[in-house]
């Protein structure tokens, strides 16, 4: 991908360079030529997209139905093959098709928490650093007491009260995480709030909304973007490890998480080990591309900042 | 600096004060205090009794005020899980959950450190890109997935393979049954695992912080000094260049403090050890509230301490910084 981008990279800077009339480029051809040369990023991507489809067609692209058990391998616990490329379960279900099903909850937890966290949190930290007072104090107050307690802990004692239906730890999962996007929505607000653009939008009697959404918002997609990205990350994780502790997803829906719990009797069996690598595996790949999706973004976004890889 | 203190700890206070109301008040709701009172066969008489017994026709705030000024005598009240004082139970988990903080903090620190400024001073070598692989990988994978490969590989794998009596690494409690004491073959082979599992996450986020914060410091100019003047490169590196990178590291190391609870919840649970994490744990299963709202309390203040201590570090290490 990077061998065919050079030759073209190079010609733009040369007609640039011989000042011949090159068209003018929008913001968005420029972040999206950037990103495309963050070669792990974009690989990154197209995995991503690529597991995303897998699960959420699981139905289609499964090699085998969800119930459908081989009877000659009830109890005979197989590795990976070719007929099942992550081996099968104790009750001789295809593994693959099953981490195909789990992956559907994983990852709408995953991209449901950060829409849902990322919304909120910037609507109330763009807020907050606007008008101050009140409202600045209540954030930071909220932020500052999450802060003291292990958030594994609240989640763990919210989800036991309210349920685990998928629906419930999407929300209860986004009503914690809001918190970091607001602070840092907060702080680019209040820096912005200075600039003269808003001053001159301010003389102009533009209203405070307006002001947030039309000004200052557009400025701030980049960190709204990368902070996005790494919190479905997180959210896939938190999901994960509740569910471990038993508090997550239930049966009937499975996710990663789900399957690594159901599986944790495989510790004392090696021959068994292929039903805890492969759920591990997925969560390990995915959160890992939606990492260096965040890092291509913030690059791309950001082309000045120092990064420190 | 003192009134820098006094102003810090009096601003946590309330944060302390209002996280343990929404906690008192939330489980108070969540919970039943009464639950093993319900299925008496005198029930219908013993009820009301026991209510105003333990305070719960009074308005919420009241009852809170009350457990507040018994906790700030010591006294946490009585768990309904076991019939135990809370308090002392709580130190007595902290004192085991101590093991794997003290040894997971000693070596975090000196692993993150090392890979840190060998990352920084040979950048852009195999040795750096092979440790930024790895902190990325140790940042992303799940700390409870680690743990059971671990035990999978490590103890089950070993143990079949080599058909041995005794796997090489336990992987359940502190110690065998017959044993105790520390700083002793059986002690160490206990604490592997759960301290491996504890540290890979922090040692890939800190090892991130020290390599870069080092690669600043060995560019500033009173480095590019000390070369120019002959000082030894080992010297450069080690005094000049180390000390000041380490700073930045000490208020990330403070922050993760909440972090490292939240991770001792799942290391305890998977080793079977009996510190906190393993004490909220059956307190929740059991719907505990006192002794829910006594590990709030001491995480509460034990992360605000941590936090404090990194303040202060932070003006000690860097007199540039004024803490007014």
């Amino acid at each position: 991908m990077t061998e065919s981008m050079g030759p073209s990279t190079d010609q733009v800077d040369l007609e640039l360079a011989v000042g011949a009339e090159a068209a003018p480029r929008t913001q968005w051809q420029l972040f999206w030529r950037r990103f495309l040369k963050h070669r792990l990023a974009v690989a990154s991507l197209l995995t991503l997209t690529l597991i995303s489809f897998a699960c959420f067609f699981a139905d289609w692209v499964a090699p085998y139905d969800l119930d459908e058990l081989d009877l000659t391998l009830i109890g005979v616990v197989k590795g990976p093959s070719w007929q099942h490329w992550m081996g099968t379960t104790d009750l001789g279900q295809d593994q693959f098709s099953q981490i195909l099903h789990a992956g559907q909850i994983s990852l709408k937890i995953g991209f449901f928490v950060a829409i849902l966290s990322t919304l909120f949190g910037v609507t109330v930290g763009a807020l907050a650093g606007y008008y101050g007072g009140i409202v600045d104090q209540i954030v930071s107050g909220f932020t500052d007491g999450f802060l003291v307690i292990p958030q594994l802990a609240i989640l763990a004692v919210l989800l036991k009260y309210f349920g685990q239906s998928t629906n419930v730890i999407i929300f209860v999962l986004a009503a914690l995480g809001w918190t970091y996007v607001a602070r840092v929505s907060r702080g680019q607000v209040l820096s912005f709030k200075e600039k003269e653009f808003v001053e001159a939008a301010r003389a102009a009697g533009a209203t405070g909304p307006r002001i947030i959404g039309r000004h200052v918002l557009p400025n701030m997609v980049g960190p709204i973007m990368v902070n996005l990205t790494l919190s479905v990350a997180g959210a896939i994780i938190t999901e994960a490890t509740l569910t471990f502790l038993g508090y997550g997803v239930k049966p009937p829906e499975t996710s990663w998480g789900f399957m690594l719990s159901a599986n944790e009797g495989a510790i004392n069996d090696t021959a068994k080990m292929h039903l805890l690598l492969f759920p591990g595996l997925m969560l390990l790949i995915v959160v890992l591309c939606v990492n260096f999706l965040g890092d291509g973004l913030r690059d791309a976004f950001d082309p000045q900042a120092k990064h420190s890889t | 600096m003192l009134t820098y203190l006094v102003r810090r700890i009096l601003y946590s206070v309330p944060v302390l004060l209002a996280v343990s109301f929404v906690t008192f008040w939330g489980l108070r709701i969540t919970t039943d205090p009464l639950l093993k009172f319900r299925n008496l066969r005198n029930a219908a008489t013993i009820l009301p009794i026991q209510r105003k017994r333990l305070g719960l026709d009074q308005p919420i705030i009241v009852q809170w005020w009350k457990w507040l000024l018994n906790a700030l005598q010591g006294d946490l009240g009585v768990s309904s899980r076991t019939n135990g004082a809370v308090g002392g139970e709580l130190i007595h988990a902290l004192g085991t959950t101590m093991h794997l903080v003290i040894w997971g903090t000693i070596i975090s620190s000196v692993v993150a450190v090392s890979v840190g400024v060998y990352s920084a001073v040979k950048q852009y070598s195999i040795g750096d890109y092979a440790f930024t692989g790895l902190s990325y990988i140790g940042i992303a994978m799940p700390p409870f997935w680690f743990a059971l490969m671990a035990i999978v590989l490590l103890v089950t794998w070993p143990k079949v393979h080599w058909d041995l009596d005794q796997p090489i690494f336990y992987s359940i409690g502190l110690h065998s049954t017959d044993r105790s004491g520390i700083f002793n073959l059986d002690y160490f082979r206990h604490l592997a695992l759960p301290v491996m599992t504890l540290v890979v996450q922090t040692i890939a986020s800190w090892s991130r912080y020290m390599r870069a914060s080092m690669l600043e410091v060995l560019g500033a100019d009173y480095v590019r000094a000390a070369k120019a003047k002959g000082v030894p490169r080992r010297t450069v590196i080690l005094s000049h260049a180390l000390r000041n990178a380490l700073i930045p590291l000490v208020t990330v190391m403070a922050l993760d403090t909440a972090f490292l609870f939240g991770g001792l919840i799942i290391t305890e649970k998977i080793y079977s050890i009996p510190g906190t994490g393993t004490y909220f744990l059956n307190a929740l299963t059991a719907g505990d509230a006192p002794a829910l709202l006594g590990y709030t309390l001491l995480t509460g203040i034990l992360v605000i301490t941590a936090n404090l201590i990194a303040d202060v570090l932070y003006g000690v290490l860097d007199p540039r910084i004024r803490l007014s």
